[in-house]
Order: structure tokens, then sequence, then C-alpha cells
């Protein structure tokens, strides 16, 4: 059993493969149009990762690299809800990050950036969704980094993201940012994005109910996952 | 009556996906139960296939993060469908899965292997399947196959090599440019 089709992906939402503002998508992008298929069984399925038990330390990128102290940086709380199109809550998602530390710097042997590391920080991390489509991780907010696209271009404050919902459709690899950077309407990569709206969902929300006092700031970042056709649909008459 | 949400845009992986999802790629520890590039199952023979993505101007992405997903060699999907993830190598740019042969999960369709791409420059995931050639009976009366271009079809299949050894190259653009669906 594996249940009824997903809505077909509204393309229009999201970043066409070539965005020549975003150099590397120059060569990267195919010229011919995607070919339409009928899901199978196996598109409407998916790898149950999000039921594998995690580390306890696994959402708590403050913590869970750390050798003689805490991450540096600006403590954060990122949390939200999983839902699909259809606004029902996708449990036992499994939401895989990585990041760049305090000082936009990434712990990975191809970054050059001359920003510091923090020995305590690798960047990675990663959650699972409870019965209700919650999910939280305690970070530090990264730094904006500047990278080689129309010379030094800056990124601002993300966190990649990526997301196995309970269907092979429903992967999802992307970026959250930071309500108010001013540097979000400036970055090529944002800027894939055609539609200010579009973006908008991009952007995590500063949640001050959420902090945790004298600790961690929280942003609220929902995430919304490809939904399942209807089952029951209004029949029409023909014509009609 | 709710109203219909929209999904979530999606955002290039960049270039140090690794750090996410292929920790041992970089030399540090990967996390308990993280999917890499080897699927133990007895379901079926034993098979690997290897590839390179090659961008519009015959470069290997070296910075590719690759996934499949696939029946077990019983053809079954669901709890019993086999995934794994392999990024490409930092010199070579090759990516190598073990697997085993995919059984036939829907009638009248030929076994194959759907596989994702992730990678910088690329906006949103790419999918394509890897049929294998010794199916050619079975990929000459399978319905998704009936729309292709011959041209297009021979994209999708894998090259045989030696022992259940299999390669698969993906082309991003140009003449040879592999077939991506939208499913
Ligand atoms: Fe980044």
């Amino acid at each position: 059993m594996t249940g009824p089709d997903f809505y077909r992906r509204d393309r229009s939402a999201h970043p066409p493969a070539y965005a020549p503002g975003y150099k590397s998508s120059v060569l990267r992008a195919p010229f011919r149009p995607l070919h339409s298929l009928e899901q199978t069984s196996l598109e409407r399925s998916g790898p149950a990762l999000g039921h594998a038990p995690l580390g306890p330390l696994d959402h708590d990128l403050i913590r869970n690299a750390a050798v003689d102290g805490d991450a540096l940086g600006e403590r954060i709380y990122v949390f939200g809800q999983v839902l699909d199109e259809n606004a029902r809550p996708v449990p036992n998602a499994l939401i895989e990050v990585w990041q760049a530390n305090a000082a936009g710097r990434y712990a990975h042997v191809k970054d050059g950036y001359l920003a510091p590391l923090d020995p305590n920080f690798s960047g990675c991390g990663r959650c699972v969704s409870d019965a209700e489509g919650r999910y939280l991780f305690r970070t530090i907010k990264p730094g904006p980094y500047p990278w080689p696209n129309n010379g030094s271009d800056w990124r601002p404050a993300h966190i990649h993201l990526s997301i196995f919902g309970e269907a092979f459709t429903q992967r999802l690899v992307t970026q959250l940012y930071f309500e108010g950077d001013p540097l979000i309407p400036l970055c090529p990569i944002v800027n894939t994005i055609p539609d200010a709206t579009v973006i908008e969902r991009l952007v995590a929300r500063l949640d001050m109910r959420n902090q945790e006092p004298f600790d961690c700031l929280a942003y609220r970042f929902d995430i919304v996952l490809r939904g399942r056709r209807q089952t029951h649909f209004e029949t029409r008459p023909e014509g009609a | 009556m709710r109203e219909k949400l929209f999904e979530t845009p999606s955002q290039t992986a960049g270039p140090y996906v690794h750090i996410g999802t292929a920790p041992q790629s970089i030399g540090r520890p990967g996390l308990v139960g993280q999917p890499g590039p080897v699927i133990a199952s007895d379901t079926g023979p034993a098979i690997t296939v290897e590839g390179i993505v090659l961008d519009g101007a015959g470069a290997p992405v070296r910075d590719a993060m690759l996934e499949i997903w696939q029946a077990d060699g019983a053809g079954r999907v669901g709890p019993h469908g086999l995934f794994a993830r392999a990024v490409a190598a930092f010199d070579s740019g090759v990516f190598r899965f073990q697997t085993v042969k995919p059984g036939i999960h829907a009638k009248g369709h030929a076994p194959h292997i759907a596989l994702l791409i992730f990678a910088r420059g690329i906006n949103i995931h790419l999918h394509t399947r890897i049929y294998f050639p010794e199916d050619r009976e079975l990929i000459a009366s399978d319905p998704d196959f009936a729309r292709l271009s011959p041209e297009a079809r021979d994209t999708l299949v894998a090259t045989p090599g030696e022992g259940g050894n299999y390669r698969f190259d993906v082309h991003l653009q140009g003449p040879q440019e592999t077939v991506f669906f939208d499913i």
C-alpha cells in the first residue's frame, strides 16, 4: 500500500535550472524540458530514514562537535512544523542540516575563506519531526560569507536543509534565511527564485515567545512538502 | 476544506553538502545510521553502478551528491525499498554505488533505479533513472520509454562491465543530455 499520487510539483514556485545570475548554474542546467511520468509505487514510497534512532546530540550543533566548550556565536533554536500541501503534519521527517560557523566559515576541506574555524563546531546536525510534524534544532546563527560569482558576492546567513518525508517524491533540499538580513535581496542564489513572494517562504521568523530566556533566541521555519491528491474528489458529470 | 499550501522552494545544495549529508567523505565521523553508498541486501544479484556527472563543458562535477531509491531484488518497494547515497570523488568526480539488481515493482515496467542528483549550480535536484542493458525486451515494451526518442532512451541505459558492474554517466547538458523526469 503506497497510497494515492502526489500533486505534481509546481515548478513555477521553484528556481529554474538555468539562472545566469548564479554562474554555477550556467553549465549545470539541463536545456531540454523535463519529461513527465506517472508516479508508481516506487515514487509514492520512500526510505524510512526518520524512523531510525538519532544520537542524543544530533539536533544540538552547539554541543555535538564540542571539544572544550560550546560553539561560539549567537545561540538560536530553529524550529517549526513539517506539513504537506494539504496542511497535514508530516511525522518522522528526517531533516539534515549543515551551515557555516558564526564567522561564516565552513568546517570543510574546500572552504578557504580567511575567517577562523571554531574547534567546537562542525556545522552538521539532524533531527526528526514528531507526531505533529514539529521539529527543533539548536545551533549558532551562521555568519555571512563571500564567494566568487560576480567578483565577491556575499551569501546572507543561511542554513542548508535536506528533508525526507514519507515518499521519494517529497525529497527536498533547500536553504533557510533569517528575517531582516539585508543580504537576502542581494544574493544571486536567493534570486534564482524570480518571485519575491516565493523567496519569503525561505525566511525564518524571529519568535520571541519561544526564546530560552537568558540563553537562546528562536527562529520559526515551517516546511511544506508535496501532498497527496485527495482520494475523494467531487465528481462532476461530463460537460458540467 | 483547507487551502492547499505551497511547497517550500528548493535551493542548491551548494559545494559543502558533504558536511550535512556525507561527513565521512570529508574526514569527519559519520552519524549513526547515516546512509552511505553501499546497500547490503540478499534479495538479488549484487551489482555496482559507477559513473561521473558531467557539465556542459564535459568537466566532471566533483561536488555532486547522489541518491538512489529502488525496489529490492524481489521487486518490493515501501519498507523493502533500498536507498543509498554517494558523493563524487573530489579528484575524479566518480561516484559508486553497491546494491542489488532491482526486481520489477510495477507490471509492464522494466527494472530500474531512481537517481537524484544534487550539486552546486543545480537549483532543484534532478531526477533520472538507471535501466539495465540486459533488459532490452522489457525496456522495449515499457510505457515510460514509448514516448522517448531512441537517443533519449539510450541516456537511461547503463553500460555493462564485468561481473555485475555497470557504468552510468550523467550528462547535465549538451548533445548527450540525460533525460530528467518530473514525477
Ligand atoms: Fe552555504
